[in-house]
Parts: C-alpha cells; structure tokens; sequence
C-alpha cells in the first residue's frame, strides 16, 4: 500500500472516548445503549483506548422529557459554563458545568479526545453512513449522532440496532487509527446549514401551517423554489420562494416547534479530507 | 332472510367534538381550534367544541398531574375532592359538567373526541359497548366515504360505570384515534384525514337528524382481550427489551403463538406464548409505557348492525 506521507495529516492518539446518552432525556436510543453500557461496557472497549458511557442528563431521563429547565444541548455556552450559583442555577446550566469538568475543560488539552453524543429525531433524518468510515478527530472532536424517524418517549429496535452498529463501526475506526493505520485522503458529501425556517405564524405567535404533504418525510430531497412547503389548517398552500435549490433536514422535529423551527435549509458540498495518521 | 327492522333513535341535539384531551396530540388540537375559528359553533347545529385540557395543551405535554382520559369513571367522577386535588380531576368535574352529567338526561347525546397515537394503527374508532348503533354507522358512513383510508373499530368491553375516557360522558360516543403521528408534532396527511373524518361524521348526524334510513349491514369488530407489557428486570422494573421489528408497525396483523414479539437489547428474540391467534393493536404507543403495555391483543368478530332512523318527534326541530 502506498505511502501518503507527503500529505498525511498527524494527528495524537484518541485514548480517552466518551459516549453520552440521555442530552435529551426522551430520546430513547441513546439512553437505552449508554445505560446497557454503564451495565456492561465490554462491547465498547477496544484496545488501547478507554470508553466511557456517560448519561448527561439524568433528571430529564427519568421523567422521560426533553429538559428540566432549559435544553442541555444549547447549555455549553462560555457565559453557562463560568456562572456562578452551583445548584442555584438551572438545572441544565449546573449539570453543563458537571460535564464540562468531567470531560472537558471545553479548549483544554485535558479534554476528551472524542465524545459521541446520541439523539434521535422525529424527523426521516438518516446519518450519512459514508461519514463513519472516515471520522477525522480533529476535524470533528464532537460528533453528534442523530438518528431517525422515533418518536419522542419511545423505543424503535431497528433505530436501536442501527446507532448501536454506528458507535461499534465508530469505535473500530479509532482503534485502527490508534495502532497506526493511515487513513487515505477521501471526499466525504456534506450537507451545510443555512438556515433556519419557522412555521407561519399569526400575530399571537400561533402556528398557523403544517409542513405540507409533499415536504414530510422528504429530508435531504431537494426543495425547489416554488415547491409546496407548509398548509394552512384550512388547506392552502404555500410555496418556497428562496432564491435557488436548498436541501431542508429536521423537517417537522417536535423539539423544534418551541425553537421556531419547522426545519431547516442546507446546501450539498463535497469536503476533501486529507490523509491522517497517528504522530 | 327476514325483513330488516328499522331501529329507531332519538335525534342527536347536542353533539360534542373534543380535542387536546392529550395536550400533545396535536391534530385533535388543530382541528378545534380551526373549527373554533371557522365559526362553526355559532349554527344551531353545529357541534359543541371543546380544548378539553388547556393546560396540558399550552404546555405540549399529555397531561399535568394525570391523565384526564381515565377520570371519567363513575367513581372517579363522585369520589370527594381531596385538599388539592390533581389538575385533571377538577378538569374532569368541569367537562361533566359541561358535557354530562354522565348517565342523566341532561348529558349531550354525542361526544367525538379526538386523539392520536404513536402506533401505526390507521384511523380507529374506539368505543365501550359493540351495540351503539350511532357509532357504528358513522364507521360504516366514514367507511363508505373514505375507502382509501385504513379504519378499524375498536371495542372495549365495559359497562358505562367502568367506562373512563371522555367519550363516555355523552349519551354516545367514541374516540376516534388517528396513527402514526409522535406526540408533540402535526402531520398534515393526519390532520387532514382527521378534519375529512370529522366532517363526513358531521354530515352523517345532519342526514340522521333529517329522517335518513340508514340501511344495516356487517361491522367488523376489534374486541379488546388483554394487554401485553414489556419485558421488565424485577429489580429496577427497567424495560429490558424492545419491540421486535417484525411486530413493528403490524397492528391489527394476525399474531400467531410462537411469533416473534420483543427483541431484547442482547439480541434474543422473545416470542408469543399465548394458544390463540390474536390481532395486536397500539403496539409500540409511547405513552404506554407508564401504563405497562407495550401491545394490546383483541379478537375480530363481525357484528350485523341494524338499520336506524331517527324518531320523529312533535316539534318542528330538525
């Protein structure tokens, strides 16, 4: 096999994983495999490398919401992290501060090297297989794995086994980059954000629309100007009128009603990564 | 065959469509606020609208402190208050109330209330008894109107005291259950195969109301045998196994004994111990899992449904 080590990227060794279950406590994938883990870790060992199965928010998981007082996973911002208040504080902010000393500091070298942090989503929202074969630690330090279509609250076998196969398949990559194999330059299809799309409204603030018909379900499918994109509640329509081809995903996410969002635009691009090795 | 005999019944004066019983099943939400919107309560005959729990509603959430759909009963409608009473038990004595008293002839002659639910189960009607003849035919109705529609019938064998939900407050009644939608979201191909649904019962109860005969004829009925729970450990009373993908999504297919049924998280598959054929039905609905059940059974039965006319009566009241 030929050398890449003009343009290989060297990067230190990944010995320190953590996989968290439970960011939202109503998404049952990832609170049911980090809480078999937490029973019995040997299936997300691998040599030379510690994981750690973490539930993040355990008071959210036990009632079997979303959150407690705020949404953990928008809890890591620089100002939550440094407040002042311990158990005072919202609970979601507190328990940020928590982790944030367990695996972090957040910028630190004594940081985790990789955290795979589990959700799913009531969206059609498949993760992009391609992307596991050649996580790139750096590049992605936090990789959140979000899988769907589940309802909030409940458990769904092949959504189940599909996560747990991507942390196994995940896992497995890091372990060959830890024993030295060199990863070969690669482009990998990316979808990048845009922005964000809310409901029709009217002047009180109420959802006047669904996602229409033609729209639901079709994550990751182009949506052209002038295609349908939400229905009133009395059966019009009303079409996208953004200036060129967009890509929506989180298409009708029950999570995302209070964060004004029916989902959200992308547009597709190609990344090249280098080849990486470890230093 | 024998002449079929007209049964007949008195007028439905005072119908009552209910929605956001579960504050995040969310069509049923939508549609009452669309059809509060829309006006329709200002025609004599239009229906009775109800958001039976604001609260619960403006929080997205099934319910505050308990389920309002399991406080209808005859004792939990007359048992006494304690010094703070839950939210949806004071809730619960409003809508009968409003709605009831359940069992007097004051109580509206029909309630519809509208619900939805994480299992794949199409459109249901649920009700109490396999001889309410009004509800029967607005499945029959519906049935006739919207063909491409999966719609099944649902019973659950209780007397009127035992009978808990909403829908047992009229005089009668049925819930009617639309799948698969996840709480807290609207789909709009659910939305609107409800507010079709609605409609079109609407329009039966205004031809009923008129004098129309409405021939018999066959009902397949879907009657409630038990319910199913999750495996469980018997320390932690954890769920220790998830549905199994071949019963997912397979409401009211025929399970047979041995068929798979659960998958636990090792990998084994758990099969169906039971020596009868049963069609499963609310298999994998998320707020059941409080309840310990992850599938409920029922036996398939075809039921004759006499043909119904509405009584005439001295005043001109159509």
């Amino acid at each position: 096999m030929s050398s890449y080590n003009n343009n290989s990227v060297r990067l230190n060794a990944a010995t320190k994983v953590a996989v968290f279950g439970g960011t939202h406590g109503n998404e049952m994938s990832g609170v049911t495999l980090v809480n078999l883990w937490m029973k019995n870790s040997d299936e997300i060992q691998r040599k030379g490398l510690e994981t750690k199965p973490f539930i993040t928010n355990p008071k959210a998981v036990e009632k079997c919401t979303r959150y407690v007082d705020t949404d953990l996973n928008r809890a890591f911002t620089a100002e939550n992290l440094s407040a002042l208040g311990g158990k005072d504080l919202p609970y979601e902010v507190w328990r940020a501060q928590e982790i944030n000393k367990m695996f972090g500091p957040k910028g630190s070298p004594d940081a985790y090297d990789v955290i795979f942090d589990l959700h799913n989503t009531t969206s059609k929202d498949y993760f992009n297989l391609q992307m596991m074969n050649y996580v790139k630690v750096r590049r992605h330090p936090q990789l959140r794995l979000e899988v769907g279509p589940q309802p909030q609250g409940v458990l769904r076998s092949n959504i189940f086994d599909s996560m747990r196969m991507i942390i196994k398949h995940a896992l497995d990559f890091i372990e060959l980059f830890n024993e030295g194999v060199e990863f070969p330059p690669c482009t990998v299809e990316v979808f990048r954000v845009l922005e964000r799309v809310d409901y029709p409204r009217d002047a009180n603030g109420n959802i006047i629309a669904m996602v229409h018909p033609n729209l639901q379900d079709c994550d990751w499918e182009p949506l052209n100007p002038g295609d349908p994109m939400f229905q009133t509640f009395d059966g019009k329509t009303i079409h996208y009128q953004g200036p060129g081809t967009v890509y929506p995903t989180f298409i009708n996410e029950a999570a995302y009603y209070e964060k004004q969002q029916a989902f959200v635009t992308t547009k597709r691009e190609t990344l090249v990564a280098s080849a990486v090795k470890k230093s | 065959m024998d002449t079929q005999e007209v049964v007949r019944l008195p007028k439905l004066s005072r119908v009552a469509v209910c929605g956001g019983t579960h504050g995040n099943e969310l069509s049923g939400v939508f549609l009452v606020k669309e059809l509060l919107k829309s006006k329709q309560g200002e025609d004599r005959n239009s229906p009775i609208l109800v958001l039976s729990n604001p609260e619960a509603t403006q929080r997205c959430l099934r319910y505050l402190d308990v389920d309002l759909n399991r406080c209808f009963s005859r004792d939990a409608l007359n048992s006494p208050l304690s010094d703070s009473p839950p939210y949806e038990v004071l809730r619960s004595r409003e809508l009968n109330t409003l709605l009831g008293p359940k069992g007097s002839a004051d109580s509206v002659d029909f309630v519809c209330d509208l619900h939805n639910t994480t299992a794949n189960m199409g459109l249901c009607f649920i009700a109490y008894s396999d001889s309410d003849w009004i509800s029967l035919h607005i499945f029959r109705h519906l049935q006739r109107c919207l063909p491409e529609i999966s719609m099944r019938y649902i019973n659950f064998n209780l007397p009127p005291d035992e009978a808990y939900s909403l829908d047992s407050v009229g005089k009668h009644g049925f819930a009617m259950e639309i799948g698969p939608q996840p709480h807290g979201v609207v789909r709009s191909n659910i939305y609107t195969t409800m507010k079709t649904a609605v409609q079109h019962m609407l329009d039966w109860i205004h031809l009923f109301n008129s004098g129309t005969v409405f021939e018999g004829g066959l009902v397949d009925v879907f009657t409630l045998v038990k319910h199913v729970d999750y495996p469980r450990d018997c320390k932690t009373h954890d769920i220790v196994a998830a549905i199994h993908p071949e019963l997912q999504d397979k409401d009211f297919c025929l399970l047979n004994p041995g068929d798979p049924v659960f998958q636990t998280f090792s990998g084994e598959t758990t099969f169906y111990d039971g020596n009868e054929s049963l069609y499963p039905f609310f298999i994998n609905e998320c707020a059941y899992y409080e309840k310990g059940i992850a599938f409920s059974l029922s036996r398939k039965r075809c039921l004759n449904v006499p043909a119904v006319q509405s009584q005439r009566n001295q005043s001109n009241e159509l």
